[in-house]
């Protein structure tokens, strides 16, 4: 992407973009809390508000997230553990209010999960921020596979393989509210999510939110200016745990259970993963790709037993293809919209669009084929987009391989055609430095 | 007298044994502008590092207006009041421009590490970032990511960063290397007006500029000072005309 984005016209451009965004500063905050508190009455099934739950706390950890990765420069592999943590202390926090021996109302709960995220974050970061790179990614490693160990051992604690669970409508009613349907927790976890990518927001535009940029671009230079890099990387990772502890209390209030299963190194690189996607480069990245990973992770996680096998391959095919995600796939193509000529990307887009799914289907199915053939070989008809055949015939193999083998070879040809269409729809007269 | 803006104690740096600073003394008075010259590999960009704490000494002293800030990390000499641009371009490439500007500004302007101040809010923050851009000649480049700035932007840029914030004593590595005539009169320009009422050492190679920027210079060769003078009691030294000035002079 970054040589598609040359010449000084097409960096006006993308300046124009974001001082626009930034003169029209509130405009976004109102219409986010507009659409957040209409979403339910659109979509009013219980599995779509479920998942709209999933996808705000999601979107809280990945920004939570981003505040290291993007912002900072610094590569975690550890991230659920603040979540974690959060999340088991807010589910005891549930319980022991639910015994009457504390008055917290659960729309505070998360704040609660989010000092505790701050202050786990404030140990472990007194001494993981010291170096950044291989080190710091190293011993979040080591702190997440070691929290992971310790909720076997720390039974009291953590509640062992079971985890441990609570019930958040035991808490002292809101306005009346006791937060048993979905849709009540729903417009507390919205609350949360704006609250927190707001702040998140303002993070980035204070003085330390400013360096953390600086460290992560040229950690040197900064210490050269008057900062410790270790302590602005500290004051950014510390800002990260409160932010994902707070994510760990909205799933805790959401699922009403906690297990090792969301702390364990598997959920850190969810989060990454989840990240990555939305676009680290972009501060709203991540909620695109919160929302989208949750998405993929619940319509497809239901249908096949290899979610992790096609995550790992789309996070493979993200850092290869598209680094900069889908927040820099979206932005790549504001350079040929601000010159008029998106409509001419749109003839080969459309012509590629056909091989390509042909071969992603083909592929999907031959790989779901072997799958089925190897762990379910007893069944003789399996269901795959919706269609049901024969997996002892020889038809269906001989028709996804054509579709992968075709559907590639005619796809290569034509992106040729895409990249030079792109050449064309973003070429600016003597701007090739 | 007053005392020195900046003081070196026979100061000493081994690289795995080879001493490449050898007990180098050097005193540079306040609202001097001093020189630094001598050949390639002299020393002199290590010399720098050792005052900023980028590389630790081997033995000797380093004192800012007379308080010892030998060995002290590069951000407790910046906030001691020195400021330093490096030989090879060291700036923010992910960053505008303005924000390169503002960030250097943060802390000399008593930000630390505050979470609780906007930075878009604070106004003299601002002007002054606005002010320094303009200086620098780069405000049609405010905006512009500092990576794609042509050179010499880029090295306008390292300075508008060292000189950001008001250190007292600014220390400059080859400012105008690389640099056309025209630029290079810019850039001296520019060094002249942002050192008014500072201390200034500066490591350059181009005699011309030397001769017309110092009040004083030394002549560092093989890890030691061998001279230190005015220009003209500098150009006249047998021994700096023998090791370097000579070559020097020939080839500008
Ligand atoms: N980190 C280091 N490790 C080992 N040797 C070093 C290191 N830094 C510098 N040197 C050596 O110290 C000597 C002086 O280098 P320095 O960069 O200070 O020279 P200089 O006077 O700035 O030269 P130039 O005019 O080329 O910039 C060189 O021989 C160099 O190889
Ligand atoms: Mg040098």
């Amino acid at each position: 992407m970054a040589c598609l984005v040359r010449g000084s016209l097409k960096r006006k451009i993308m300046n124009n973009i974001i001082q626009k965004s930034a003169l029209s500063a509130y405009v976004p905050w109102v219409v986010s809390a507009i659409v957040l508190s209409i979403l339910p009455f659109i979509f009013t099934g219980g599995g779509a508000i479920t998942i709209m739950n999933q996808i705000g706390i999601t979107i809280v950890l990945a920004m939570s997230y981003n505040m290291l990765l993007g912002q900072g420069g610094m590569l975690s592999f550890g991230h659920a553990v603040y979540m974690g943590i959060g999340g088991f202390v807010a589910v005891h926090v549930m319980n022991i209010v639910e015994n009457e021996s504390l008055w917290l109302p659960l729309p505070l709960l998360p704040l609660v999960g989010g000092l505790v995220g701050l202050g786990f974050a404030t140990i472990i970061g007194s001494f993981s921020t010291r170096k950044a790179g291989t080190v710091f990614a190293m011993i979040s490693l080591g702190i997440g596979e070691l929290i992971a160990a310790c909720c076997i051992i720390i039974t009291v604690f953590f509640g062992g393989e079971e985890g441990i669970s609570g019930d958040r409508t035991m808490a002292p009613p809101t306005f009346g509210i006791e937060f048993i349907t979905q849709k009540e927790v729903y417009f507390l976890i919205a609350f949360w999510v704006l609250i927190s990518v707001f702040c998140m927001y303002l993070f980035t535009q204070t003085p330390v939110g400013k360096m953390a940029n600086a460290v992560r671009d040229n950690p040197e230079r900064a210490e050269f200016v008057g900062y410790s890099m270790r302590w602005v990387r500290f004051v950014s990772f510390c800002a990260a745990g409160f932010f994902a502890g707070i994510a760990g209390a909205l799933f805790a209030i959401n699922y009403e259970i906690l297990t090792e299963q969301n702390l364990n190194l598997n959920m850190s690189f969810q989060v990454l993963l989840a990240t990555y996607i939305g676009g680290v480069g972009f501060f709203l990245g991540p909620i695109f790709g919160a929302i989208l990973f949750t998405l993929l992770q619940t319509v497809i996680g239901l249908q096949t037993d290899l979610w992790a096998l096609y995550t790992g391959i789309v996070f493979i095919l993200m850092v290869m293809f598209l680094p900069a995600g889908l927040t820099g796939l979206f932005a790549m193509h504001l350079i040929p919209m601000q010159l008029g000529r998106l409509g001419m990307l749109v003839r080969p887009y459309a012509k590629i669009f056909i091989p390509g799914l042909a071969f992603l289907i083909g592929s999907i199915a031959l790989i779901e084929l072997i799958n089925h053939a190897r762990h379910h070989g007893e069944e003789q008809f399996m269901t795959l987009f919706w269609i049901e055949f024969d997996t002892k015939s020889f038809l269906p193999w001989i028709v996804f391989t054509l579709m992968v083998v075709v559907g590639f070879y005619i796809s290569r040809i034509i992106a040729r055609e895409v990249t030079e269409a792109w050449g064309e729809a973003t070429f600016v007269e003597g701007e090739r430095r | 007298m007053a005392v020195e803006a900046l003081k070196l104690d026979n100061v000493k740096k081994n690289f795995a044994g080879t001493e490449i600073i050898r007990g180098l003394n050097l005193s540079v008075a306040q609202n001097e502008r001093h020189a630094v010259i001598g050949p390639n590999g002299a020393g002199k960009s290590t010399c720098y590092n050792l005052i900023t704490g980028r590389y630790e000494l081997s033995s000797g002293r380093v004192y800012l207006k007379g308080e010892d800030i030998t060995n002290l990390q590069p951000y407790e000499v910046k906030r001691k009041g020195l400021s330093r641009s490096f030989q090879i371009t060291n700036i923010f490439p992910k960053m505008s421009v303005f924000e390169n500007v503002r960030c250097s500004l943060l802390w000399a302007m008593g930000y630390k590490y505050s979470f609780w101040h906007m930075v878009g809010g604070q106004s003299k923050l601002n002007e002054d970032a606005e002010k320094i851009i303009e200086e620098l000649n780069l405000k049609d480049r405010r905006n512009t990511l500092a990576g794609v700035l042509s050179y010499a932007e880029q090295r306008a840029l390292e300075i508008g960063i060292t000189i950001a914030g008001g250190s007292e004593v600014i220390l400059l590595d080859e400012p105008t290397a690389g640099m056309s005539v025209s630029e290079t009169e810019y850039i001296v320009g520019l060094i002249r007006k942002v050192t008014e009422g500072k201390t200034l050492l500066v490591v350059e190679h181009d005699m011309g500029v030397v001769f017309d920027l110092a009040d004083r210079i030394s002549v560092l060769v093989y890890g030691e000072i061998i001279a230190t003078g005015t220009p003209t009691e500098v150009k006249e030294n047998q021994a700096v005309q023998e090791a370097y000035l000579g070559a020097a002079m020939e080839e500008h």
